[in-house]
């Protein structure tokens, strides 16, 4: 008796010095490189220039709420909200019922090759959005694209179409990504499920849209966070489709406006922009997780 | 939210397709409307990439002149001479540097995100679940809003412009832990970690022997979906370096298309640059995709 608690105890002692092991070193680095930033963004998004006289040296005072205030007014950073939400509005919609087809048509007994289909739809996404951008770019360019027929007509990188073109690239990368979430999420529901429908006589496409979409809803909740945040966060394709394009500005995205404002430089309003935007971010894709969950409850 | 992932039964990759009997019900129009979309959707994912093997192929000239989905004269390795040639190699350079970012940074973020997940997942300890949102709210702080942060304070230690500035912050991925512990939570029995105790094997050494072995496809995973996003990165090296020899491909490819209009040479470059800054990537994922579609498959979801 006396022997297994000391054992016991002991074990306690190493579990301890183990989980410090197991624990500091992703520990110490997420309080680094993602508590400390977020911190030090706050703290330097309450900071303001002031300067004594025109000429003076420039020095950084506690400015309170100021920058927030320049961030509620400044409206080239409103419309690249509003734009972003826009092209999140269409884009991640498209893009999640293209990656549910797609999953549904390759769990289903209707297609052969599904090995080939899945890896031919995957690839794009070991494409880096910048590489992507610029191989659309020179495929939307009229002078080199092979679609001449198409780009001759319409301007892909005119200032009304350019959204949906960038909208386009970001949806060929990432189709092929979230249709494999779901189609693993389809590849985990018990068979048993189905023979019950069969005996029914129910056909494919009523399994898909009674059996399988209700039961992938969780994994389009995740893909749809996902996609939200990336949506909220576009710089790489706009950013390059700069050089094919004017009507993409400086401010088209919100991190563009953040780039742009913070290499003025003015560190602070850039700051303070972030902190707002992360904001938005986080409610935003809380709030979907919130919504949906509700509605997969009842 | 990780108990149903835990006690489910999973399929896996092969053993699938519901039974023939109901296949053979399906109609030939439905069959044939689902090839033609998958078809379809071949086309329109490949279609880019076939455009730029081919471009990669041509002399200049050839480039504007002939079908842009078809091959003319032959020219690839002449392209790849005058790439990797050109300004004394630096894209060779940049292409070591996104591995070395890629590869060390995914590595290590592997390693750490794998203790992390097991320790939570095997080991009870005050502020266990707390200490998991945190993390798990990490997972919803996008890496682009924490770029412009990370500028300011690396600027403060005078360490911009520097491998750590991109290297330090890769090595980070809540994610990862995320993946780790569900995945530990279902694949390492605690029967397993007890009878290791009782062979007096240490907790630490038990993990690195056995629960790693266990945990593989998702580790593979891990280190996958981290090395893209890393090699992919955009903004943090962007915001952090000045210095050209310190670029990954991503960067220097991007800097190179902004100066096309200047230097229209360069075009070309740009081209062939595009197609070998991918081939590493689809290798290692053809290669792996045994372990990361499982990897997937069991622990990515819920």
């Amino acid at each position: 008796m006396a022997r297994d608690t000391a054992v016991k105890a002991s074990n306690a002692v190493s579990h301890k010095k183990a989980l410090a092991v197991f624990l500091i070193p992703f520990g110490s680095l997420f309080v680094l490189f993602y508590v400390v930033p977020i911190l030090y963004a706050i703290y330097q998004s309450l900071l303001t220039v002031e300067r004594e006289g025109t000429f003076g040296p420039a020095v950084q005072v506690f400015g309170g709420l100021t920058q927030y205030i320049a961030v509620f007014q400044n409206e080239p950073f409103w419309a690249s909200i509003g734009r972003v939400l826009l092209f999140g509005v269409v884009q991640v919609p498209v893009m999640l019922g293209v990656a549910l087809l797609l999953a549904l048509l390759l769990d289903s007994p209707l297609v052969r090759g599904t090995k080939f289909f899945r890896l031919a739809f995957f690839a794009p996404y070991a494409v880096p959005s910048v590489i992507a951008a610029i191989m659309w770019g020179f495929l939307y360019s009229p002078n080199l694209s092979p679609f001449t027929a198409v780009t001759s007509s319409v301007n892909f990188l005119s200032a009304e179409l350019v959204l949906w073109s960038i909208a386009n690239v970001v949806t060929w990368v990432y189709v092929g990504y979230n249709m494999l979430i779901i189609y693993s999420a389809l590849l985990s529901i018990p068979q048993e499920i189905y023979e019950a429908a069969r005996l029914d006589g129910a056909g494919q496409f009523r399994i898909a849209f009674s059996i399988k979409i209700p039961l992938v809803v969780p994994a389009l909740v995740l893909t749809g966070i996902f996609s939200i945040i990336g949506t909220l966060q576009l710089l790489a394709e706009p950013q390059v489709f700069q050089s094919f394009s004017n009507a993409v500005t400086s401010t088209f995205t919100p991190n563009l406006t953040i780039y742009s404002t913070a290499s003025v430089p003015n560190i602070s309003l850039a700051a303070a922009m972030s902190v707002v935007l992360a904001l938005a971010t986080f409610v935003l894709s809380f709030t979907v997780l919130k919504l949906t969950q509700r509605r997969t409850a009842s | 939210m990780t108990e149903s992932t835990d006690t489910r039964t999973l399929r896996t990759q092969g053993t699938k397709k519901p039974a023939r009997d109901g296949g053979i019900r399906e109609s030939a129009v439905s069959r044939t409307v689902a090839m033609a979309v998958m078809i379809v959707a071949t086309l329109y994912f490949l279609t880019p990439l076939w455009w730029l093997l081919v471009a990669s192929t041509k002399t200049r000239s050839d480039f504007t002149t002939t079908n842009p989905l078809w091959f003319a004269d032959f020219a690839l390795f002449d392209n790849v001479a005058a790439l990797v040639t050109y300004r004394d190699g630096v894209f060779l350079q940049w292409l070591a540097n996104s591995a070395l970012y890629a590869g060390v940074g995914a590595l290590l973020a592997t390693l750490f995100a794998a203790m992390a997940g097991y320790a939570i997942a095997k080991y009870t300890f005050r502020g266990r679940e707390t200490l998991f949102n945190v993390i798990l709210g990490g997972v919803l702080v996008p890496a682009t809003a924490l770029a412009l942060p990370l500028f300011l304070l690396f600027s403060q230690a005078g360490a911009t412009n520097t491998i750590w500035a991109v290297l330090l912050p890769s090595l980070v991925s809540p994610f990862g832990v995320y993946l780790s512990r569900i995945y530990a939570a279902a694949s390492v029995p605690d029967e397993i970690i007890e009878a290791a105790r009782i062979d007096g094997a240490g907790e630490v050494r038990t993990f690195f022997t056995v629960a790693t072995r266990l945990m593989a496809p998702a580790l593979v995973t891990i280190f996958l979906f981290q090395f893209v996003a890393i090699w992919n990165n955009f903004f943090l090296p962007l915001i952090m370096l000045r210095d050209e020899s310190l670029f990954p491909v991503t960067l220097g490819l991007y800097v190179w298309n902004t100066q096309v209009s200047q230097i229209p040479d360069i075009r070309a470059l740009v081209v062939i640059g595009s197609l070998l800054s991918i081939i590493p990537l689809i290798v290692t994922f053809l290669a792996l995709q045994r372990f990361w579609q499982s990897g997937l498959a069991n622990g990515g979801l819920k």
